[in-house]
């Protein structure tokens, strides 16, 4: 058990310190990879709970496809530092206010009844065959269909929207008709003259 | 091993000895990896220039020998090219933020040298026999556009961070239609383990392998692949004619050779995973007396080398994607072919079982 403490605290470790990192440093660029770093030290955690499937999704989804779009656009954005610091004492007090609501209720939820670590033990260690990813996926499309499919509909709706609102129609755009240039054929383009030989010397 | 487990038992006393001797393996096995993997780039770049010399009628690399042997001429030239790259200086630009200039390269080989972890070699032959394997290497070979996107911005250039946005946006683009074709075998085998998905495809002959059933999906991963890995013809990020050398144009020396091992690395990964995936991995194609006395895996290396070979010869053989048919491919050819055949194998599951066995070649089940 003493191995897993020490990656328990060295994860942790990690995950604070990086999340502190996200909206400390000073270059954009770098709190975007910090977010990365805290990702990643995320899905260690999980893995340790036995959670395979969430934690290499996490990675997969968060780290390889999001995070990528969101380093994108960090580097290619001229962010003025000084510009977005400069309201800081103003709004501390409201931003103050709302992480301590927001300690209170973890608070709450994690010493309250339902929740506390005397209502949630450790789970058992699963047998070796236990495929977690079978599991959810089992009570995904039964159980839990109804939520699954509103979630998808949601997402399409957000992709459709997103698609919709950037969508223009220029009248002076140049585009190529992929079909047509495809089913071009040789007698188009290419034109074969036949040419005497010329005499050796 | 159980006589060199009790070994380190006696040493280290019980408790710390079995640990002791699960790491000492484990590192063990990773050299034996790891290393004959980066023989293998070496070679790979030699093989590489040798046949698209020959597609091309030229001779390639045959001056360096081992103890001038003639018939060893040009074998030595990656021996050669390395120790050329690890003699030279690692330029830094001046404006290049020095910190994540270090660290790209070594982001980018980082995730295609973690990904082999679970690659089985043969039925037995496996680091870490994980369930969620596919989904491991998913995950790792997602990471990583990471480095190129980082060297493409730390080094300061517009170049640079042309390729690096190139390479970004094509990426994500076809690990889409990548993640939908391995979908399909996943639906065929039921399992995210590599092991079992290799032997789901057993079965006497070749008909087994998904290569049949999930032809359309071969394809689709195969290029996808080559897209993955931003080799020619889609390249893009690095096309030399528009963009100098994309987003390594300020790397020198070892840094450089850093980028270029991952690439290959990555390449010697897509290759396999198809043979694992589609071309039934150790498996002979006839499961008859002196194919079958061959180890597993020689065939597994047999028909990485096949692949392998496909990549070099795209790269001898069709021009370079333009960026726009380059995104028209990916998702307006790969991601809908995917999506239709994830129905049609939903479908073909669904049907009762006397319909399926009445088919006349049942390779579905």
């Amino acid at each position: 058990m003493i191995f897993q403490d020490i990656i328990f605290y060295f994860f942790s470790t990690v995950l604070i310190a990086s999340a502190l990192g996200v909206i400390t440093v000073r270059n954009p660029v770098y709190s975007a990879l910090l977010l990365v770093l805290a990702f990643v030290t995320c899905a260690g955690l999980w893995l340790l709970l036995e959670a395979e499937f969430l934690a290499i999704t996490l990675v997969l989804v968060y780290v390889g496809a999001v995070m990528v779009l969101f380093l994108f656009v960090v580097m290619m954005l001229d962010i003025n530092l000084d510009k977005l610091r400069e309201g800081f004492w103003k709004w501390f007090p409201l931003g103050g206010l709302v992480a301590l609501v927001m300690v209170v209720e973890i608070a709450m939820i994690m010493f309250g009844q339902y929740f506390s670590l005397e209502e949630m033990p450790a789970p058992e260690p699963k047998a070796a065959d236990y495929s977690n990813t079978k599991e959810l996926g089992r009570l995904l499309y039964t159980e839990y269909v109804y939520a699954f499919e509103l979630a998808a509909v949601l997402l399409l709706v957000a992709m459709i929207a997103a698609i919709a609102l950037t969508l223009r129609h220029r009248e002076d755009k140049k585009s190529l008709d992929i079909a047509k240039q495809v089913s071009v054929k040789k007698e188009d383009r290419l034109r074969i003259v036949s040419m005497q030989a010329d005499k050796k010397n | 091993m159980e006589s060199l487990r009790q070994l380190f038992e006696q040493i280290f006393g019980t408790e710390w000895g079995s640990m002791l001797f699960i790491l000492s393996t484990n590192v063990t096995f990773i050299f034996a990896i790891v290393v004959p993997l980066l023989l293998g780039v070496a070679y790979l770049t030699f093989a590489e220039r040798k046949i698209i010399a020959y597609m091309q009628i030229r001779v390639g690399p045959n001056r360096v020998t081992f103890f001038g042997i003639p018939w060893l001429r040009g074998w030595g030239q990656p021996i050669a090219d390395a120790v050329k790259a690890l003699m030279k200086e690692i330029v830094i630009p001046t404006g290049a933020n020095k910190f994540l200039f270090i660290l790209a390269p070594i982001l980018t080989i980082m995730p295609a040298l973690a990904a082999w972890a679970v690659v089985p070699f043969s039925a037995e032959l496996v680091l870490a026999d994980i369930n969620a394997g596919l989904l491991y290497i998913l995950a790792m070979t997602s990471m990583g556009v990471y480095g190129v996107i980082i060297a493409g911005w730390a080094s300061n250039s517009k170049y640079a961070f042309l390729g690096a946005m190139r390479s970004a946006a094509q990426v994500v683009s076809y690990e889409l239609a990548m993640g939908f074709a391995l979908v399909c075998v996943l639906m065929m085998s039921q399992s995210l383990n590599l092991g079992d998905i290799v032997k789901g495809q057993q079965g006497g002959n070749m008909l087994h392998w998904y290569l049949i059933p999930l032809f359309p999906m071969f394809l689709v991963y195969f290029i996808s692949g080559v897209a993955e890995t931003n080799r020619a013809p889609f390249d893009v990020a690095e096309g030399e004619s528009e963009i100098v050398a994309g987003f390594h144009v300020d790397y020198s020396g070892m840094a450089f050779t850093v980028f270029f091992l991952a690439e290959y690395a990555n390449m010697i990964l897509v290759a396999t995973l198809t043979a694992l995936l589609f071309l039934g991995g150790w498996l002979p194609p006839i499961d008859i007396a002196p194919l079958n006395m061959i180890p597993g895996f020689i065939w597994l290396l047999l028909k990485i080398a096949f692949l392998l070979f496909f990549f070099l010869w795209f790269r001898a053989t069709f021009p370079r994607y333009r960026y726009d048919q380059i995104m028209r491919l990916g998702w307006k050819v790969f991601i809908p072919i995917t999506i239709v055949w994830i129905v049609v194998l939903g479908a073909i599951m669904q049907l009762p079982e006397s319909i399926r066995n009445s088919f006349p070649l049942n390779l579905w089940f």
